[in-house]
């Protein structure tokens, strides 16, 4: 394990030394506080947009242990708007298959693709440890002039005003004062700021505990996501395991309820799990041992005035269908370009009451998923472990039972079909394509990727042909320009001569039409701005 | 009006009811509880529409399942 730890006992994979206080007030437009992969990917979504954020992390380094490693296909799409979505690729480990086995069973009772839909510049997932995800991100944000990261400086209190929030920020060297307009609290599960303000979550806790053990060996295994019911060397209980960069593994073993949290993590105990998987013989080295509980629950709002929640500082689920950074990242996509409109005045504020409503969509379903993963993988009664059973026996020898078989729903993009900034028209030709409030999907044009160009930060109309009237501040992409080669982007947005797509920021359906006039257009990006 | 038909729709009920006793012979509470999940399953992919389905679910939950079957 990593030699390196801080004075709470937190391992450390970078060193970074504590910021010094600013030698005058700071004039900001956003503070973000926490620096891990949400609040970070913020800071480079707002940056650059051009607005100056300040981001103040309590630590002064970046914490080893992977903790997050697998990154969705949406994630990579953000990223890639971001600009980092490539280099991410390149240093994870792609993987888009899954596999299942049940007891001793030699072969997977199921197996599942996670890009079900191919010819899209993303793979389905990457797995990436979060500090080597989170170097990445620091190098992003600290190429911006507009953002200033410090690290070792930790707000103690929130205070809100008409105009803006102060908050109290301390460090080796005193305490300091910063005024602003707008906070985002992205500073994880425990969330300080959340505390201050004396919120909290609501929802279900789970009695179980996992074992966490990432380890290095070298061996020639697929990257592929193995699932286990019922292994012979974790008898009545789950496990997993993952690859990740440099050789590391991640092996995660359920243990119960009631164990002894700290004996789990000594490594003579964690040993004959690693072997029990792996086989007598492996040859590995201990990266992180850690034991987890873990929780499916929210706050009941995440917009407080002034002060915004985003990520694990807002929602939690359980690991099982990567839906904890993934699902903090949506929110980041989710809030930036709103925020940034806000911040600039071409928005009203009210606009982030659509963050506060379509961020809550996606942490419902992703925690309703995960508790469905959770149940699946841990019935809580016989019953519930004999239709788990029998469900297994099934998937073996038939395809239709497959799709019962739950070892996690895995994290993709969730919709918002009742979203108030959707537009709706409905039109019989209009059967197939995407729906508003759906995503947006990725197809080869002629040179390059069409998330790509929908992904330049601002809204796009996205149109068949030039007979598509055009919009003044609005740009147009026009598809018979741009190329369709392979006629994926007609078919997957079922778009005919003289159709159009409106597209947010966050490369989300705000509106189509088979046939638009100028006004259908205007009336459409307005509403989805937050006008009325 | 219900999605299930709730009309007597088993040729040979007795026949029906003794197979079913005869394939949970023998077998403990634990095997037989997998037997009936997987029976269960069998039957509810067979069926698959919703409203049957569903209108099942709350039949076999109810307490009272000929009032239930009114409301349906």
């Amino acid at each position: 394990m990593t030699a390196l730890l801080n004075k709470g006992g937190i391992p450390i994979w970078r060193d970074k030394s504590v910021t010094p206080d600013p030698t005058e007030k700071d004039d900001v437009e956003v503070v973000i506080v926490g620096g891990g992969p949400v609040g970070l990917s913020l800071a480079l979504d707002l940056g650059l947009r051009g607005r100056r954020v300040l981001v103040l992390n309590k630590r002064s380094f970046i914490a080893a242990g992977s903790k997050a490693i697998c990154f969705s296909k949406r994630t990579l799409d953000i990223w890639n708007r971001l600009g980092v979505g490539q280099a991410m690729v390149d240093k994870g480990v792609v993987w888009n298959l899954g596999k299942v086995f049940w007891g001793a069973r030699e072969d997977p009772v199921y197996s599942f693709d996670m890009l079900p839909v191919k010819h899209q510049e993303m793979p389905g997932f990457i797995n990436l440890q979060q500090y080597a995800c989170e170097d990445m991100l620091i190098e992003a944000v600290e190429a911006l002039p507009n953002v200033i990261l410090r690290w070792g400086h930790e707000v103690v209190s929130v205070t809100q005003e008409a105009n803006e929030a102060l908050l109290d920020v301390r460090t080796s060297d005193g305490t300091y004062q910063v005024a602003t307009p707008w906070v985002v609290a992205c500073d994880g599960s425990s969330s300080p700021v959340r505390t201050m303000m004396g919120l909290d979550f609501e929802g279900r806790i789970f009695e179980d505990d996992f074992l966490i053990a990432d380890i290095r060996l070298k061996q020639e295994r697929p990257s592929e996501r193995w699932f286990w019911f019922d292994p012979p060397f974790n008898p009545g209980q789950s496990a997993l395991l993952h690859k990740q960069p440099d050789d590391v593994w991640r092996l995660d073993f359920q243990l119960g309820w009631n164990i002894d949290r700290e004996a789990c993590v000594r490594p003579e105990n964690v040993e004959p799990y690693v072997r029990g998987m792996l086989g007598d013989d492996v040859e590995f080295e201990p990266e992180w041992y850690s034991v987890y509980t873990f929780q499916c629950r929210r706050m009941a709002r995440f917009v407080h005035d002034r002060v915004i929640f985003a990520g694990d500082s807002a929602h939690l689920v359980s690991p099982f269908g990567a839906r904890g950074c993934n699902g903090g990242i949506a929110d980041v996509d989710n809030l930036g370009w709103k925020l940034d409109l806000v911040v600039q005045g071409r928005a009203d504020r009210d606009l982030l009451e659509t963050y506060n409503d379509e961020a809550i969509v996606t942490a419902d379903e992703n925690i309703l998923n995960s508790s469905r993963s959770t149940d699946f993988l841990t019935p809580k009664s016989d019953n519930s472990r004999a239709f788990r059973d029998a469900v297994l026996e099934l998937a073996q020898d038939f395809a239709w039972a497959r799709p019962f078989v739950n070892s996690g729903r895995l994290s993709t993009a969730v919709a918002y079909p009742s979203s108030r900034l959707s537009t709706h028209v409905e039109y019989e030709e209009l059967s197939s394509g995407l729906a508003p409030g759906r995503v947006a999907l990725d197809a080869p044009l002629k040179d390059g990727w069409l998330l790509r160009e929908l992904g330049r930060g601002d809204f796009v109309l996205l149109a068949a042909d030039d007979s598509v009237p055009e919009v003044e501040g609005l740009r147009r992409l026009v598809l018979s320009e741009v190329g369709d080669p392979e006629g994926l982007v007609s078919q997957r947005y079922g778009l005919a001569p003289g159709g159009a797509y409106l597209v947010r920021p966050d490369q989300y359906i705000a509106g189509r039409w088979s046939r638009p006039d100028r006004g259908q257009i205007e009336r459409a990006w307005s509403r989805a701005m937050g006008g009325r | 009006m219900s999605g299930l038909d709730l009309n007597a729709n088993i040729e040979q009920p007795d026949d029906f009811y003794a197979r079913l006793l005869r394939m949970h012979e023998g077998l403990d509470r634990e095997q037989s509880s997998v037997i009936n999940a997987k029976l269960i399953l069998l039957l509810a992919n067979h069926i698959g529409d919703e409203r049957a389905l569903s209108d099942a679910l709350y039949l076999a939950g109810s307490k009272n399942v000929l009032k239930s079957s009114v409301e349906l």
